[in-house]
């Protein structure tokens, strides 16, 4: 690979809530962070940590502090851009951020342009063409790099439901073929019958994924995340500290989030779906009994539970209730109001529960570092897994959907009205090759003019 | 000291299907050509089958015919039966096939190939190809004697190095103890050719009057024969038929193989070269389809004056007592008397990855080469390949553009652009598979499709492409009288649906939405088409197929529409892989072996990835700006 220029960037959304990320990706991006970075443990040399790992420090310049902040370094090449990234991540609010950035061109970086790490994604074989474009559909949207790495997550799962799609077809023509090519040993008798019984379900697949799409819908996906717990342990304050502003109502009464709040948000370029859920407990008002049902029904669906408790009180049977529920899913628990001094017993819960065990306060947002790498840890792991659904997002690729069904619809055609079975090849093989330009196994060229313009490459 | 030379333009190695085409090209566009053949008598010579066209292979021949060709014309002189295969599948897979009086084709091509101007026939085996700064200069023959040429084309075919192989005894001659060519090889390897060793084989020719026809299926020729070549009308070229017989295989059979397996050269390891998967052995169907009953035997005859009869599915290299056995097991064959054994024969071909699309070697300038040399197998793919090296050989001296038929222009393109641009790891069989735009690729059309090639090139004559372009015409303005003209619910129109098992009309509609129900026909609906004017029946099969199948062959002219845009991004012949920012390893390694002309073709690689192909074009978009 030739020598590429290093680029940084502020990765995060420039609001107030003064939590940001500061990007760096290129050869020079360690040598970079090693310049200006000071870890707490004097003795880790940031140009022989591992990859995937975080550093707690200080970001200097002239020996003079600017920040305290985490630095999160990745290797070459198993990162969004194939390239070393290094991370900053930082609290002091949007000033703080400026002045770290600049620091980080005056060493060697230089600004990048809008969607150019997604660019050097795609240049690197990082991305595909299709998946390039998604990005760049998103590419104005606010929280560059979170939609990117949250795109790449969603077209993951796209790609695997297409590709399912994209097979059965494909062997559906294969066998047509060597039936045409060897009809000693290979019968077509009765064939079209078969056929159509193979391709209902694959039809049906199709237009759901039609069904999912809607025009300029704002995307919004992740790994659904269950934030559980009894009424007032803090569910609603730490959904706050996690999406930075004050989305939930939080009060001193027990059993106030009577719905489910939804929340789309990404830490450390994770999306995750925040679910907020009303308290569980036994309970007789009636609104909060939907409410708390409607918590039960989530947590089913959930992907990942955050568990809630009340540090501050002893463990009671509406905790008890919880632990069971939780029993066999992903579970990062909480101990929150450690502000409060601490009543519960977190071994017992650590015996009681599967996971991390994390004591937090939500009010003084402690503990929350700790809880946010746990949370990377088990994704990059690969133990955080989307839920099935899938949307599409992009127009280009419902129009493909639709062209695709339009084509199965031909084949059914083909078949009700007795053609030979060498007229079905025809239109399923338009169906895979439309299904192929969803994933980017099937090239158009006019996108890559297109993906040329939004870049502005080559000038 | 050479103590003969002569010159000439053009020097074709070898005479047998792809040799003859490509010096009948060259010479009738007026170079003076040379044809080396080991043996006179063997010029265009069938040793395997005794038969023209098949599915798909047929197509070549009509494709072959239609640009100006000879194996079409010789077929249509010398065929003894002839059919339509795939008459109840669509009109993409109808494909034609003749049964050849395998003397009398020999003949006649020989008869062609000495009386055509400025070619000449010489009996001589090449033992070297002279290259000077990278380019051909001449081929010197075993006696020593040197011809300066300007291009050459191998079409060696089965020869080189050729090997023939029954059970335990080998033979180191080429087909039908014909010797084979042992030097030339040496003097390929010498100039940087790599070379493969690849294996086919041939079933036993048995004598007539030991068979039991009676308790086999007769197959019968067409009783309307449709010729291969355009040149021919269907009237002119019927003529009395001799049958072929169908009998099979049985588990007795298959019992003899098994039992005795290792004694096949095949699976005992005697047997190098990769053999073709798609037109196997009996031993390798028997091993590979083990729960199979039986499997079909053909009896077709080799010619009119002769007895021997070829015995169709059954090739083997087995040794002699199992041959006995196996086709005496065989239903009818119990008194079987063998002519000729069955054999398997090995020879020297070439990785054709090394040729570009013009099927001139990429390193050596004027060097060209067609047919089994190239690892085909087949008598059509070889005459195919052929025809476009000759072209091209031509073309390359008179200073032109190569003619490179595009996967979408015909089976020949498809073959081609396999063969150039994928590693084939055992002899390359045409398959109506491989075409992916079958449908606009039928044998109907092939005149339509490439005639016009043809005369560009120089190999049609005025009058045949005069006729061409009033087909053309005649096509269209009968498609549009046909989309044109309405017709109501009258009695005898309504009669005439119910007669066919066709709903009756409510509401007026064209002839062309009539001829479009799957019932009906251009051909049904005569008597209720007043104005029809009598046409000829190759305008007429067009005028059914286009509107009868009108929307599927809308679609596939939008399919091909997009293939060509990746097509017409061509790659600079200059371009360096390595310096391409990213592209991978793997890539850059396929890339830089097989030098794609196209992104298309680029994108056909096995071992280049839609990703690398993005990579690719953003490369040349970079270039561009």
């Amino acid at each position: 690979m030739m020598k590429t220029d290093t680029i940084a960037a502020i990765a995060t959304a420039m609001t107030n809530s003064g939590i940001g990320i500061i990007r760096i990706s290129g050869d020079d991006a360690i040598p970079i962070i090693k310049k200006i970075f000071r870890p707490k443990n004097a003795k880790k040399d940031m140009e022989h940590v591992e990859s995937y790992t975080a550093h707690y420090g200080f970001i200097e310049e002239e020996g003079e502090v600017i920040d305290e902040c985490i630095v999160l370094i990745m290797r070459a090449p198993s990162t969004y851009t194939k390239e070393d990234v290094v991370e900053i991540d930082s609290h002091g609010g949007v000033v703080v951020m400026r002045k770290i950035l600049e620091l980080v061109f005056k060493n060697g970086a230089r600004p990048a342009d809008p969607g150019e790490f997604t660019k050097r994604a795609f240049l690197n074989g990082r991305i595909d063409l299709s998946q390039a474009e998604a990005v760049m559909d998103l590419i104005s949207a606010k929280n560059e790099f979170a939609m990117e790495s949250s795109l790449k997550q969603l077209r993951g799962s796209v790609k695997r439901k297409i590709e399912q799609l994209r097979k059965q077809i494909i062997h559906q023509v294969a066998f047509i073929e060597s039936a045409l090519d060897d009809p000693e040993h290979y019968s077509v008798d009765g064939y079209g019958e078969e056929l159509l019984e193979i391709l209902r379900p694959v039809k049906q697949e199709v237009e759901r994924l039609i069904a999912t799409s809607s025009d300029g819908k704002i995307l919004k996906e992740g790994i659904k995340t269950a934030i559980v717990g009894k009424p007032n342990a803090g569910k609603s304050s730490l959904l706050n500290v996690m999406v930075g502003e004050d989305r939930a109502i939080v009060t001193e009464i027990a059993g106030t989030t009577r719905d489910t709040l939804e929340e789309s948000i990404h830490i450390h370029g994770i999306p995750l779906q925040l679910i907020d859920t009303a308290g569980i407990r036994d309970t007789q008002d009636i609104v909060e009994k939907i409410g708390v049902t409607k918590a039960k029904d989530t947590l089913d669906e959930a992907d990942l539970v955050l568990y809630v408790i009340d540090g501050s009180k002893e463990i009671d049977e509406n905790d008890e209730e919880i632990m069971s529920l939780i029993q066999g899913k992903k579970v990062i628990t909480l101990v929150n109001k450690a502000d409060l001094g601490k009543k519960v017993n977190v071994d017992y819960i650590k015996e009681r529960v599967q996971g991390e065990v994390i004591v937090v306060s939500a009010k003084e947002e402690t503990g929350i570092d700790e809880f946010y790498s746990a949370l990377k840890d088990m994704f990059f792991e690969g133990q955080l897994e989307f839920n099935d659904e899938i949307y599409i997002t992009n127009m280009r690729h419902k129009t493909a959907l639709m062209n695709a069904k339009e084509s199965l619809m031909q084949v059914e055609m083909s078949i009700e009205q007795e053609m030979p079975e060498d007229f079905y090849s025809i239109d399923l093989m338009n169906a895979y090759e439309e299904l192929g330009f969803i994933i980017g196994e099937s090239l158009e060229e006019d996108l890559v003019n297109e993906i040329f313009r939004e870049f502005c490459m080559g000038k | 000291m050479p103590y003969l030379e002569e010159h000439f333009d053009v020097a074709v190695i070898g005479a047998g299907h792809a040799g003859c085409e490509a010096a009948l090209a060259c010479a009738r566009l007026g170079f003076e050509t040379v044809c080396f053949t080991v043996s006179i008598e063997s010029v265009a010579l069938m040793p395997c089958n005794p038969n023209i066209g098949g599915s798909s292979k047929g197509h070549l021949v009509k494709e072959i015919d239609a640009l100006g060709g000879e194996m079409g014309k010789n077929i249509d002189r010398t065929y003894i039966q002839s059919k339509m295969l795939n008459e109840s599948k669509g009109p993409a897979v109808h494909s034609l096939r003749a049964q050849a009086d395998k003397q009398a084709y020999t003949l006649s091509m020989r008869h062609i190939m000495e009386n055509t101007d400025h070619l000449t026939l010489k009996q001589a085996e090449v033992t070297e190809i002279l290259v000077e700064d990278g380019k051909v200069t001449g081929v010197k023959t075993f006696s020593g004697a040197t011809y300066h040429v300007k291009a050459v084309v191998l079409c060696t075919g089965t020869y080189l190095r050729a090997r023939c192989i029954y059970g335990d005894v080998s033979n180191d001659t080429g087909p039908n103890g014909l010797s084979a060519a042992n030097h030339l090889t040496e003097s390929l390897k010498n100039l940087g050719i790599e070379m493969l060793r690849f294996k086919t084989g041939t079933p036993a020719r048995i004598d007539k009057r030991s068979i039991d026809f009676s308790v086999m299926e007769e197959q019968k020729g067409d009783e309307k024969i449709v010729p291969f070549s355009f040149t021919n009308k269907p009237e002119d070229i019927q003529r009395e038929q001799i049958s072929c017989w169908l009998t099979y295989t049985n588990e007795r059979t298959h019992e003899i193989i098994r039992n005795n397996i290792d004694r096949s050269p095949m699976y005992s390891g005697v047997i190098e070269g990769t053999g073709p998967r798609y037109c196997p052995s009996v031993e390798d169907k028997i091993m590979k389809f083990p729960d199979k009953e039986r499997h079909q035997v053909f009896i077709e005859p080799e010619g009119e004056y002769t007895n021997e009869m070829y015995v169709g599915g059954m090739s083997s290299s087995m040794p002699e007592d199992v041959q006995y056995e196996m086709y005496r097991s065989v239903k009818g064959l119990e008194n079987a008397k063998i002519v000729r054994n069955a054999y398997a024969i090995e020879y020297d071909c070439i990785k054709a990855t090394q040729l570009k699309p013009s099927l001139e070697f990429k390193n050596i300038e004027g060097l060209f080469s067609g047919g089994q040399f190239n690892g085909s197998s087949g008598y059509e793919e070889a005459a195919a390949q052929g025809l476009m090296a000759g072209i091209n050989a031509v073309r390359k001296l008179q200073g032109k553009e190569p003619i490179v038929l595009e996967r979408s222009d015909g089976y020949i393109g498809v073959l081609i652009d396999d063969l150039v641009t994928k590693e084939t790891h055992e002899p390359y069989r045409m398959m109506t598979s491989r075409a992916e735009y079958r449908l606009l690729l039928r044998q109907d059309n092939a005149d339509l499709r490439l005639t016009p090639i043809g005369y560009e090139v120089g190999l049609i004559e005025q009058e045949r492409f005069d006729y061409l372009n009033w087909k053309k015409e005649a096509i269209e303005k009968e498609t549009k009288r046909l989309e044109s003209t309405y017709i109501g619910g009258k009695k005898e129109v309504q009669e005439l649906l119910e007669q066919y098992g066709s709903t009756p009309l409510k509401t007026a509609v064209s002839l062309a939405e009539l001829i479009r129900r799957p019932e009906l026909s251009y051909e049904a609906i005569a008597p209720i088409d007043a104005e029809r004017e009598e046409l000829s029946y190759d305008v007429i099969e067009q005028v059914n197929i286009n509107i009868k199948y009108d929307g599927y062959i809308k679609r596939q002219l939008h399919q091909v529409e997009q293939f060509k845009k990746l097509e017409a991004k061509k790659i600079p012949e200059n371009i360096v892989y390595e310096e391409i920012h990213n592209l991978r390893k793997e890539a850059i390694q396929k890339l830089n072996a097989i030098r794609p002309i196209s992104i298309g073709q680029a994108k056909r690689i096995s071992g280049v990835s839609p990703s690398d192909i993005s990579v690719l074009l953003i490369h040349l978009e970079q270039l561009r700006r």
